[in-house]
């Protein structure tokens, strides 16, 4: 493998990353939402509030990581895709924004009404931002970002695949979640709360299912250098994606409720990695290659060093971070 | 040189025909987007990186001397730091993403020179984010002496990933690590980048700054408790710890600035002309204090003479660089230069004095906190401090004008061509205006309900709660 390869197979890492885990954060907001009145909502936002609270910043912190290492390793294809997806990135940061400071002003809120407002703000904006960066993939994977920038504000993430792409994005976050969300309550002891989001969480991953399988021909016809990667390389992760996604549905069914969190992140994983499996060797489907796009070298090696230099002082206490809010005594209000 | 007489209907309307036909249209709207989004997010970002070694000592203290007035402060320091590192990991993302969304020239052309240091730098929130969640929620659940260390990685790590930061504004102050051959970056040398020679006075000067706004804003807080007849350990201590830093800082910083101020007139000596506000060679220079300057000369400054090559030049007689040696297209704005300099040194000079005048009152058995006067100025030392740090970066940012990479690349070729930018802009005054009152709303009602004797804070919407206010309505 190439450097240039190697620096985009870490890039990706980050997108799959942030995928799994910034979108069970993200697909929370769906169960708060429908969460119902405050009183009959109660115990599902302050389990909302448990799960993702000591771990949403640092999933976040890999939208960071992908950012930074695009803009650094592959500087033109970025400010391609930054001065044509203007609108989704926009929107999607928006929803970046509000998330994660209506979330901090709702755990702190004094008054019911102001949790309330936060509240909305919070459930909203978790499900607008997995939505546009949904359509920012589409775009890409579509063709729809020129190698050269400035491309159409609306039609370069306005067609099928891009906003396939959002509802997907949506739905998977939401079915992520949920399989974390019911783990969480079972393995607190509020066994009437997680059936209560067993039969949601089952809801959301049909309906995400049914989507997936109405794109198909849409996404065939709009986006056929992605297809046919889909259809060759990634056919492998494709497979897997589809075996893990009905596994989780079976496991959340006969009430495998840590297990199905497993085979959840298997499914979203694979998915993902499908994607840039399918459009490879395009950076930007059908306009540049990763090759194309690879900065200097020097810096290609450099970034490597910071990426070795992550695994070795960020996942150790990252796992632990992980470790903890699994635990028992975490677990306990 | 232009007087007064010469601005005519003719002079003016050529004057915005070139404005309106040199600069793209995204350019001033850009500029003022990057310029909110960037001076918000340095606030909460001092407190990033300042904040967590103030509670480190406060819990320390706590654990050691078995404390529960110290270990109550670094409970809510926590607390409230929750809510500030929030607000401070989103416009944080605000900002990467306005890098290609505003300045798509700058990231695209050189991208791959000043991208390292960003690396970095998010491995260092990434470690900041992840100890962040094992301490705020460790409480009562991690063993108490280990649960203290946990604030030591968010500490270091808040300083090194100001370091990196600092590293690229340095980097384009004096760039280095590439060259330019037929308009083509080669010979790109990150690392070279990352420890550049004027990164770290830069990243002082910003570190002590951090800790000035820090220290001083929450030193005022427990002032302003003072001042209303709160007098116990609680409000003693809350004070004192986060004001010995701030004093430690305060004394520090002008000797610092002194440090990164040496060389400016050979690195950019129309920035040094600007903060000087030195029209023409003069030997040796006086100090202008204030004034402005008009047409070309300088109006009601106060001249204090020999002064300016002291401060600028450590001589006695060298001239400071003149505005006369500047082409006129490469002059950075004059007066908004210099009044943020001078403003940022006067708010500066004034808090070094008096926290000198604190201590040394204090060496001789007075203690000022008795005296209201000095709690008042207590209390509007963490504003000031915030107006200088704004004002620091307007002077250095303004004063690097045009350039985006200093003789490199000018702002105008980093810009984009969206229209539509003014809208954003709009747009993010009304999300910032919210976030900035929500923050104040909920942070006022935490300390209004601790106050009152509250300890946890649960959220209004537990579910017990809720039963409880559910049970008083029948």
């Amino acid at each position: 493998m190439s450097l240039e390869v190697v620096v985009a197979a870490a890039l990706f890492v980050g997108v799959i990353a942030y995928a799994v885990l910034g979108g069970a954060d993200f697909g929370s907001g769906f169960f708060d939402l429908t969460a119902g009145s405050a009183r009959r909502g109660a115990e599902v936002r302050t389990l909302v509030d448990h799960s993702i609270g000591p771990v949403w910043e640092a999933n976040h912190v890999w939208l960071i990581y992908v950012l930074v290492i695009w803009w650094t390793a592959f500087p033109e294809s970025f400010a391609a895709a930054m001065t044509t997806l203007v609108l989704p990135l926009l929107l999607a940061l928006l929803g970046i924004v509000l998330r994660g400071a209506s979330f901090a002003f709702r755990k702190y809120s004094e008054t019911l009404g102001q949790a309330r407002l936060f509240g909305a703000i919070f459930a909203t904006s978790s499900i607008i931002t997995p939505f546009f960066f949904g359509t920012i993939a589409g775009a890409i994977a579509s063709g729809r970002v020129p190698a050269e920038g400035r491309g159409d504000l609306w039609s370069s993430w306005l067609g099928p695949t891009p906003l396939f792409g959002g509802v997907i994005a949506v739905g998977t976050c939401a079915f992520l979640a949920g399989t974390f969300l019911v783990a969480d309550a079972a393995r607190a002891g509020h066994d009437r709360l997680a059936e209560e989001l067993r039969t949601r969480a089952l809801a959301v991953g049909v309906v995400t299912g049914a989507v997936v399988f109405a794109a198909l021909s849409p996404i065939h016809e709009d986006a056929p250098t992605l297809s046919d990667g889909l259809a060759g390389r990634a056919a492998p992760l494709v497979v897997l994606s589809a075996v893990a996604g009905a596994a989780t549905l079976w496991l959340l069914w006969r009430r495998r409720h840590q297990v199905a969190r497993l085979t959840a992140v298997a499914a979203v994983a694979a998915v993902v990695s499908g994607w840039g499996v399918g459009q490879y060797p395009w950076l930007l489907v059908d306009e540049v290659t990763i090759a194309e796009a690879a900065g200097a070298t020097a810096t290609l090696q450099a970034l490597l060093v910071a990426v070795g230099l992550a695994g070795v002082v960020v996942l150790p206490p990252l796992a632990y971070l992980f470790r903890l809010t699994q635990t028992e005594a975490w677990s306990r209000d | 040189m232009r007087s007064v007489g010469d601005v005519t209907p003719d002079v003016v309307a050529d004057a915005l025909v070139q404005l309106v036909t040199t600069e793209p249209e995204g350019l001033l709207p850009a500029r003022q987007q990057m310029a909110l989004s960037l001076g918000w997010h340095i606030v909460i970002a001092c407190f990033g990186v300042a904040f967590p070694a103030m509670i480190f000592v406060m819990h320390l203290r706590g654990i050691r001397r078995d404390d529960p007035v110290a270990l109550g402060l670094a409970q809510r320091w926590a607390k409230a730091s929750a809510v500030l590192f929030a607000i401070g990991a989103v416009s944080g993302t605000v900002l990467s993403f306005e890098m290609g969304l505003l300045w798509p020239g700058l990231m695209g052309t050189y991208g791959d020179v000043l991208g390292l240091p960003f690396a970095f730098e998010g491995l260092a929130f990434f470690i900041e984010a992840i100890f962040l969640g094992i301490y705020l929620y460790g409480w009562g659940r991690i063993p108490p002496k280990r649960h203290v260390l946990m604030v030591l990685p968010m500490a270091a790590m808040g300083i090194f990933g100001a370091y990196c930061v600092l590293a690229v504004n340095a980097w384009m102050n004096v760039p280095t690590g590439f060259r330019l051959v037929d308009g083509e970056v080669t010979d790109v040398q990150p690392w070279q980048v990352l420890f550049n020679s004027h990164a770290f006075l830069q990243f002082a000067h910003m570190w002590l700054a951090a800790y000035m706004v820090t220290g001083f804003a929450v030193a005022g807080v427990y002032a302003v408790g003072m001042l209303r007849g709160r007098r116990d350990e609680h409000h003693r201590l809350g004070f004192l710890v986060p004001f010995v830093f701030a004093s430690v800082a305060a004394v520090a910083q002008p000797f610092m600035g002194h440090l990164l101020g040496a060389g400016l007139d050979e690195r950019q000596p129309a920035k040094l002309a600007a903060f000087e506000l030195a029209t023409e060679e003069e030997s040796p220079s006086p100090l202008r204090v204030g004034g402005v300057l008009v047409d070309g000369e300088v109006k009601g400054a106060i001249e204090v003479p020999f002064v300016g090559s002291i401060l600028a030049m450590n001589s006695f007689d060298d001239p400071v660089p003149s505005l006369d040696d500047v082409p006129d297209e490469d002059e950075p704005p004059v007066n908004l230069t210099h009044w943020a300099f001078q403003t940022m040194v006067g708010i500066g000079s004034l808090l070094m004095a008096g926290v000198l005048w604190f201590w040394f009152q204090r060496r001789r058995g007075r203690d000022l906190l008795e005296k209201r006067w000095f709690l008042r100025a207590a209390a509007v030392a963490g504003p000031l401090a915030v107006v200088a740090l704004e004002a620091g970066w307007v002077a250095t940012e303004v004063g690097r004008q045009p350039w985006i990479v200093y003789g490199v690349m000018r702002t105008e070729e980093a810009a984009g061509s969206h229209s539509g930018l003014w809208w954003l802009l709009g747009a993010t005054v009304v999300v910032y205006a919210g976030m900035t009152a929500g923050a104040v709303v909920v942070l006022r009602s935490m300390a209004r309900r601790w106050r009152a004797g509250a300890v946890d804070l649960p959220s209004p919407y537990a579910p017990e709660v809720v039963a409880a206010a559910e049970g008083e309505r029948r």
